[in-house]
C-alpha cells in the first residue's frame, strides 16, 4: 500500500470515529423524541433541554465534588424527574387539545428552558469541573487517536441502548409502554395506568438525554444554557431519518447523521455540515416519509 | 388547581411569545424618521452602551463595561453634567445589537453610543447611527469596514491590517514558520478580515499558506475531523482567528489529537476563559496579539490593574482596559465639544489626538480609525506572557 493510500484509511477511520461518537450522542437524545412520539405522538421539541438540564446536574453534581459514578445516575434522574413535571403540568392537560397546540407548547416549553437557564445560570460557556475517578487519556493507533473519552461515550451509549431494549421488550413495564403506544384506550380497559406509563417514558427518554448532556459536557469541557438547542434538532432529525416511534431506528439515525457530519467536514467543507443534517431530512421526507426503517402504512379511511 | 394546571401550557406559550415581541417592538420603531428627533437632554449626558453581557462572548462585554464604568467613577461630572450608562445586551448577535442601538437613539434618546466588541455586531448596528446622525464609538472593533460606514462612527483601537501584519511577521520572523494554515470563523467578519490580510503578509515575507476549507461557525462544538484534515497538510503554524469560546475547544481538541504546533490568534482570544476551556495542556504554547498586557510596567498601566484587581476580584483583560479607555476618550471629547449636539461630539471624538491611555497614545485618523502599537502575548497555563510590544 502506498503512503497515499495508508494515510487515506487513517483519515477515514479518524472521521469514522468521530462520526460514531457524535451519532452516540445523537442517537441517546433521539431515543427521547421517538419514544414519547411513540406513545403520545407528541415531537417534543423541549427534549434538548433535557440534555442542557442532565449536563448541569451532571455539572453541578461534579462541582461539589461527586465522583463520576455518582454524578452521573443523578444527571440521569435529575433530568427525569424535569420531564416528569414539564410532562405533568405542561402536556397532560392538553394532551386531548389536538396535535398542534401541543406543538406550539413544546415549543415555548423549550424556549422557556433556554431563556430561564441564561437568566439563572448566565450564558457565557462555563468549563466542566475535573472528575475526580475519571482522567481523559490518548492512545495512538498508527495515526489513529482515540481519547478515554470517546471510548466512554460509545461504550455508555450502547450499555444504555442494550438496557433500553431489554426493559421495552422483556419487562412487563415494557410491554405496558408497546400496549399503550399501540392503542391508549384497549390498554387502559386492560387495566394499565396509562397516565403512569407516559410519564415513565418521559422520565426514561429525558434520563438518556441527561445521560448524554454529563457525556458531552466531558468530552467538549464546555456547557451553556442553550447547548441543547442544534443537538435537539440534529436529533430530532435522527429520529425521523431511522422512522419516528421506532427505536432502533433512532440509533440507526444517529449514527448516520453523525457519520455522514463527519465525513462532509474531514473530505469537503466543513460549513455544509449543518446543510447537509437538515439536506438528509429533507430528502428522507420527500422519498421515504416513514424513514430507514419504517412501514409504509396507508392511511385508514 | 385543576383549571390553573389547564391553564400553564398557556402561559408557557405567552412566555415565549412575549420575548419573540420584545424583539419586534424594537423593529417597529425603525420606521420613525430620524429628522423626527427628540432634542437631547440638557441635566445630563445620556451614554448608550451595546455590548455582549450574555451569550458565547460574554466576558467581553462584562470586562468593557466594568472597565467603562471604572472610568465613569473617574472622571465624575463633565461640563458640569453627571453621566448616565445605559447598558444595552446584544448576546453577541448582530441582529440585537441593530435593535439595541435603534432602542438607544429612538427609545433613550443618547447623546452617544459606545460598542460594541465583535466587529459583526458594530457593524450590524453602526448604519443606523449613522443614518440616525448619532457618534458610535466602538473601543474594541478592529474589522476594518467598521468605520468606513461613515462619519459618525469611530474607533479607539488598532484595526485588523495592522493586527494581523503584526501575527504574520511574528509567525514568519520571530517563530521562523514556513507554512501555516488557516482556520477561519465563517460567521465572523472579524475572522474573515483577519485571515485574509494575514495571508497577504505570510505570503509576501516568503511563506506559503493553505486555506479554503477550513472553516467553522460560531457554536461548533466539534472540530475533531476538521483537525485531522489540518494535521494532513503539515502545517507548522496554525493562524486561528477566532473568538475565545471555539478556540478554547478546538485547542483542547487539537492536543488530545496530538498536534503540538503552535496556535496564533489575535485579541478575539484574549478572556481569561480561554484557559478554561482550553485546559493545561491545549493553552501551552500559543501566542496572541493584543491591546494591552496586564505585566506591563508602566505605572498608570500597573494603577489601573491594581484598582481593577481591588474592584472586579479579577485581573483585567483587553476588553476592560479598552472599555476603560474608550470612556476616557468620551469624556474628553465632551469637554472639548463646545455644544452638546450630536455633530459636535462626534467631531470632538474624531479630532482626538495624542490621548494618552493605558492601551497606549490615541490619535484618531483621518478614516476615524486609532493609531496604535499592539502586543504579542503567549498563552500560559497561568495567564497571558507579555512577549513583545510592536509599533504602527
Amino acid at each position: 500500500m502506498s503512503e497515499e493510500t495508508t494515510f487515506f484509511f487513517y483519515d477515514l477511520a479518524t472521521y469514522l470515529l468521530n462520526g460514531i461518537t457524535q451519532g452516540s450522542v445523537y442517537a441517546l437524545v433521539a431515543l427521547g423524541y421517538t419514544m414519547v412520539y411513540g406513545i403520545i405522538k407528541l415531537i417534543n421539541f423541549a427534549h434538548g433541554e433535557f440534555y442542557m438540564i442532565g449536563a448541569f446536574v451532571g455539572f453541578y453534581c461534579i462541582a461539589a465534588g461527586m465522583p463520576l459514578w455518582m454524578a452521573f445516575p443523578c444527571a440521569m434522574i435529575g433530568s427525569g424527574l424535569v420531564a416528569i413535571t414539564v410532562e405533568r403540568i405542561v402536556y397532560r392537560p392538553i394532551r386531548y387539545a389536538g396535535r398542534i397546540p401541543a406543538l406550539i407548547t413544546a415549543l415555548g416549553t423549550s424556549l422557556l428552558f433556554q431563556y430561564a437557564g441564561q437568566n439563572i445560570i448566565g450564558a457565557d460557556p462555563k468549563a466542566f469541573p475535573k472528575v475526580t475517578d475519571f482522567e481523559n487519556q490518548t492512545y495512538k493507533f498508527g495515526e489513529l487517536y482515540i481519547s478515554t473519552n470517546q471510548i466512554v461515550i460509545i461504550s455508555t451509549t450502547f450499555i444504555l441502548m442494550v438496557f433500553l431494549y431489554w426493559l421495552v421488550n422483556h419487562t412487563r413495564t415494557g410491554k405496558a409502554m408497546r400496549a399503550t403506544s399501540f392503542d391508549k384506550n384497549a390498554a387502559e380497559l386492560m387495566g394499565i395506568d396509562t397516565n403512569k406509563i407516559i410519564s415513565f417514558t418521559f422520565f426514561l427518554g429525558a434520563s438518556l438525554a441527561g445521560a448524554a448532556g454529563v457525556l458531552v459536557g466531558m468530552y467538549y469541557n464546555s456547557v451553556e444554557p442553550m447547548m441543547g438547542l442544534i443537538p435537539g434538532l440534529k436529533a430530532f432529525v435522527a429520529a425521523v431519518l431511522g422512522g419516528i416511534g421506532i427505536i432502533p431506528g433512532a440509533v440507526l439515525g444517529g449514527l448516520v447523521l453523525g457519520i455522514a457530519e463527519n465525513l462532509v467536514v474531514g473530505f469537503w467543507v466543513s460549513t455544509y455540515r449543518d446543510a447537509i443534517a437538515f439536506g438528509i431530512l429533507i430528502l428522507i421526507l420527500l422519498f421515504k416519509p416513514s424513514g430507514l426503517l419504517g412501514k409504509n402504512t396507508k392511511e385508514k379511511v | 388547581m385543576k383549571k390553573t394546571l389547564r391553564l400553564l401550557p398557556l402561559i408557557t406559550v405567552l412566555a415565549a411569545l412575549t420575548m419573540f415581541s420584545q424583539g419586534c417592538k424594537k423593529e417597529d420603531k425603525t420606521t420613525e424618521a430620524p429628522a423626527a428627533k427628540a432634542a437631547l437632554s440638557a441635566t445630563e449626558i445620556v451614554l448608550g452602551a451595546v455590548f455582549p453581557m450574555t451569550g458565547p462572548i460574554a466576558t467581553y462585554g462584562q470586562e468593557s463595561v466594568n472597565g467603562m464604568k471604572m472610568a465613569l467613577k473617574k472622571v465624575g461630572n463633565v461640563v458640569g453634567l453627571p453621566i448616565r450608562l445605559i447598558v444595552e445586551d446584544n448576546k453577541g448577535e448582530p441582529v440585537e445589537s441593530a435593535n439595541a442601538v435603534k432602542k438607544l437613539i429612538n427609545v433613550d434618546n443618547v447623546h452617544l453610543i459606545v460598542g460594541s466588541v465583535a466587529s459583526s455586531n458594530t457593524l450590524a448596528g453602526a448604519p443606523i447611527a449613522q443614518q440616525a446622525r448619532v457618534p458610535l464609538m466602538t473601543p474594541a472593533s478592529t474589522n476594518e469596514t467598521v468605520t468606513q460606514t461613515g462619519n459618525f462612527i469611530s474607533r479607539t483601537c488598532f484595526t485588523d491590517a495592522f493586527q494581523g501584519v503584526v501575527m504574520a511577521k511574528f509567525a514568519y520572523e520571530s517563530l521562523k514558520k514556513k507554512k501555516a494554515i488557516i482556520i477561519v470563523d465563517n460567521s465572523s467578519d472579524y475572522s474573515k478580515g483577519l485571515a485574509a490580510v494575514f495571508k497577504k503578509k505570510f505570503v509576501e515575507l516568503g511563506g506559503t499558506v493553505i486555506d479554503g476549507t477550513f472553516t467553522y461557525v460560531q457554536k461548533d462544538t466539534d472540530f475533531r475531523s476538521l483537525l485531522r484534515k489540518v494535521k494532513r497538510e503539515g502545517p507548522d503554524v496554525v493562524w486561528l482567528p477566532g473568538y475565545y469560546t471555539e478556540v478554547g475547544l478546538m485547542l483542547n481538541q487539537a492536543r488530545q489529537m496530538g498536534m503540538n504546533l503552535p496556535f496564533l490568534g489575535g485579541d478575539g482570544w484574549d478572556s481569561p476563559k480561554l484557559q478554561e476551556l482550553a485546559g493545561a495542556d491545549g493553552i501551552k504554547g500559543n501566542y496572541i496579539s493584543s491591546h494591552f498586557s496586564p505585566d506591563d510596567e508602566d505605572p498608570m498601566v500597573q494603577g489601573f490593574v491594581k484598582e481593577y484587581v481591588a474592584t472586579y476580584g479579577q485581573k483585567p483583560g483587553a476588553m476592560a482596559a479598552l472599555g476603560y479607555d474608550g470612556v476616557l476618550v468620551v469624556a474628553d471629547a465632551l469637554k472639548r465639544a463646545g455644544t452638546l449636539t450630536h455633530k459636535s461630539i462626534s467631531e470632538a471624538i474624531n479630532s482626538t489626538k495624542d490621548f494618552v491611555g493605558i492601551t497606549g497614545s490615541i490619535t484618531i485618523d483621518e478614516n476615524r480609525n486609532a493609531r496604535k502599537a499592539a502586543v504579542v502575548l503567549e498563552t500560559t497555563a497561568t495567564g497571558m506572557k507579555f512577549k513583545q510590544k510592536v509599533m504602527p
